[in-house]
């Protein structure tokens, strides 16, 4: 008897293509699309995370205003000198680098082109605790430092820009209504993890920037690089008291600066990541709940000829039994067949769209799973219970159905 | 009561048997009382035509007989085996070891080819593919249609589905073949045609027939006409003598 029913489920899938094409249909789409999804958005929680750590893995970064972020209040706090900088290296232990870091946006000239890019002012620390490794040419000396010489160091898109295929070493470029040489060229880092290009950059000793560029003494940032096996949280208590004290805060008062390290950011960022995948993942539960609904359609629709056909089933001397299992085995190799096609065409996509966004592929079995088992339980549900009514009538009653 | 027991149901007496025999539809005072008191017994190799006005019981009587449906009270005896005590799977099992259907409106599968249709009875009897195949395909010669038996009901005639349908009813060797207005749907070139192979089934395999219709053109095929007004039985003679 079981044999028999699945070899009559399997006739009545192939008698029915189309509506079986139809349920398909609707359980691929809904399973494709959630794992699709799912995977692309670990794929980016990855990318962010992988992109985090380049940035050098026990930065601390100390910045004016109390919050970190868009809406920061700047306003009374007030920014550091280079002084602040100077402190910390001889005051605090275990760093590798401390580079104050101030930044402004301009556009540069290069022959008759133009680029408007961000250029930053800091000391040879600055590539230390950015991970910085050079391409070409060589990073600022002491005296150009402490004169503040118009030297330049560019990223890879600046150079890009401005030179094209030309080497750029020993060239001028103007920045605002300075002419500053390039004297070296930085490997390239490609985008962060907001989706901001690293390369697109030029470095100058601060003073420079500070004396030919903002005109004041203030520094934006201080980036302080820890040491390998540096107590990191001991290193952060301590600048935050080295802090308090530089900028005379009272015991009550509550701190104007920020202290954050790489780790917090990191946790911060693919934190929105994980809420952006969540989101998409809610999405494409709705493609899959649609796709539901579809199947529940055509299931329904067929239903009056579902209902004769197991009329004529009962009459011919088929028992209840028989008919259930039949429809059972054809609502299950259905769905089945759906989510299978659904979870191979999930892969292809999202090993396509891994690529095109540059983020990792990363299979997950629980969402492959997890939809897999909804569009089946949507498929045999729905398949199986109109079927389980019918089967269910007189066999007049289910003949006579219109 | 399991397969077994069914087919070794005692042969005595009577084919069947329907001892006053009523069938009431709804409750209170929609109550329709369907067949009021019905006595009848058939004979095996008879051909029976059951006649009678619209709503005079004579399709409520068929399904009884068939299996279809249980009286609501009074006694059919299918073999001297009481039917109306059957559960559903036994009267399933009754109409899968003796009975052949037909009906007015053909209930062939939709998109399944005549081969299939016709085979379909010994796919629940468990029958091995081959023996599906040859019968399938003997049933389908007997009714003029084997080289039709790779199309399906929509590149068929109404007559040529309803001799699929026949050749479905006959692939198992029924006792009895019940058709209810067989020729209902159908012209009465085709009409005469499909009772031409009831005739023949009937005189030459001696399968019994019973066979409701209201045409009297179609009943003359029949040797006995039963004729139901009101739930009940108006008159029962052998064709040919007076009413």
């Amino acid at each position: 008897m079981f044999w028999s029913s699945i070899l009559l489920a399997l006739r009545a899938i192939r008698r029915n293509l189309l509506r079986s094409f139809l349920t398909i249909l609707g359980i691929v789409i809904g399973v494709s699309a959630v794992i699709t999804m799912v995977t692309l958005g670990n794929g980016a929680t990855r990318a962010v995370a992988d992109q985090i750590s380049s940035l050098g893995s026990n930065l601390i970064m100390v910045r004016p205003g109390k919050r970190l972020g868009p809406g920061r209040d700047e306003a009374g706090s007030p920014n550091f000198k280079a002084r602040d900088a100077e402190a910390i290296t001889t005051q605090i232990g275990s760093l590798n680098a401390i580079a104050p870091v101030a930044s402004k946006s301009v556009t540069v000239v290069y022959a008759a082109r133009n680029w408007s890019t961000t250029v930053t002012g800091s000391t040879n620390a600055y590539f230390t605790a950015g991970n910085w490794r050079l391409a070409d040419g060589r990073v600022f000396t002491g005296t150009e430092q402490r004169a503040g010489k118009a030297v330049c160091v560019i990223g890879a898109t600046v150079r890009k820009e401005l030179f094209g295929g030309q080497p750029p070493l020993g060239d001028e470029l103007r920045i605002k209504n300075f002419a500053c040489e390039v004297i070296g060229l930085l490997q390239s880092k490609g985008q962060s993890a907001m989706g901001m290009d690293q390369d697109d950059i030029i470095v100058i000793p601060l003073r420079t920037l500070q004396r030919r560029l903002t005109g004041t003494q203030d520094v934006n940032t201080l980036m302080v690089s820890v040491q390998d096996g540096g107590d990191t949280s001991r290193i952060m208590a301590d600048l935050r008291l080295l802090m308090r004290e530089r900028r005379k805060i009272g015991a009550n008062e509550d701190d104007n600066f920020s202290i954050l390290d790489t780790r917090q950011i990191a946790e911060a960022m693919t934190g929105t990541t994980k809420v952006l995948t969540m989101l998409l993942g809610a999405v494409a539960a709705v493609s899959l709940l649609v796709g539901g609904i579809g199947i529940m359609n055509i299931m329904l629709v067929s239903v009056t000829e579902r209902t004769r056909e197991i009329g004529i089933r009962l009459a011919i001397g088929a028992l209840e039994r028989e008919v259930l299992l039949q429809f059972l085995v054809e609502a299950v190799a259905l769905s089945a067949l759906g989510g299978i096609v659904g979870i191979i065409l999930a892969m292809l996509a999202s090993l396509g769209l891994a690529k095109v966004m540059q983020v990792p592929y990363i299979f997950d079995p629980s969402i492959n799973l997890l939809s897999f088992v909804f569009s089946a339980a949507i498929g045999v549900v729905f398949g199986y219970f109109p079927a389980r009514r019918a089967a269910r009538l007189d066999p007049i009653e289910a003949l006579r159905h219109e | 009561m399991n397969a077994a027991s069914v087919r070794a149901a005692p042969e005595t007496g009577a084919l069947i048997e329907l001892r006053d025999v009523t069938k009431t539809y709804g409750q209170g005072p929609a109550t329709f009382l369907a067949l009021r008191g019905v006595n009848l017994r058939i004979g095996a190799g008879e051909f029976v035509a059951i006649m009678g006005p619209s709503g005079s019981g004579k399709s409520t009587a068929m399904n009884i007989l068939g299996c279809l449906d249980n009286p609501t009270s009074g006694a059919y005896l299918f073999r001297g085996m009481h039917v109306e005590n059957l559960t559903r799977n036994q009267r399933a099992l009754l109409r899968r070891y003796y009975l052949g259907f037909v009906f007015q409106g053909f209930n062939l599968l939709a998109r399944t080819t005549a081969l299939e249709n016709v085979e379909l009875p010994l796919v629940y009897r468990g029958e091995p593919r081959a023996a599906r195949h040859a019968k399938a395909r003997t049933a389908l010669d007997a009714v003029g249609l084997r080289q039709w038996e790779h199309h399906t009901p929509a590149e068929l005639s109404g007559g040529q589905q309803q001799r699929v349908a026949i050749a479905r009813a006959i692939v198992t060797d029924p006792t009895i073949l019940l058709a209810d207005e067989p020729t209902g749907n159908l012209d009465s070139q085709r009409s005469h045609e499909i009772m031409d192979l009831l005739a023949a089934l009937n005189g030459d395999r001696g399968i019994t027939v019973l066979m409701v219709t209201h045409e009297p053109g179609m009943a003359r095929y029949a040797k006995r006409i039963i004729r139901f007004v009101d739930g009940q039985v108006d008159s029962d003679h052998h064709n040919g003598e007076n009413a």
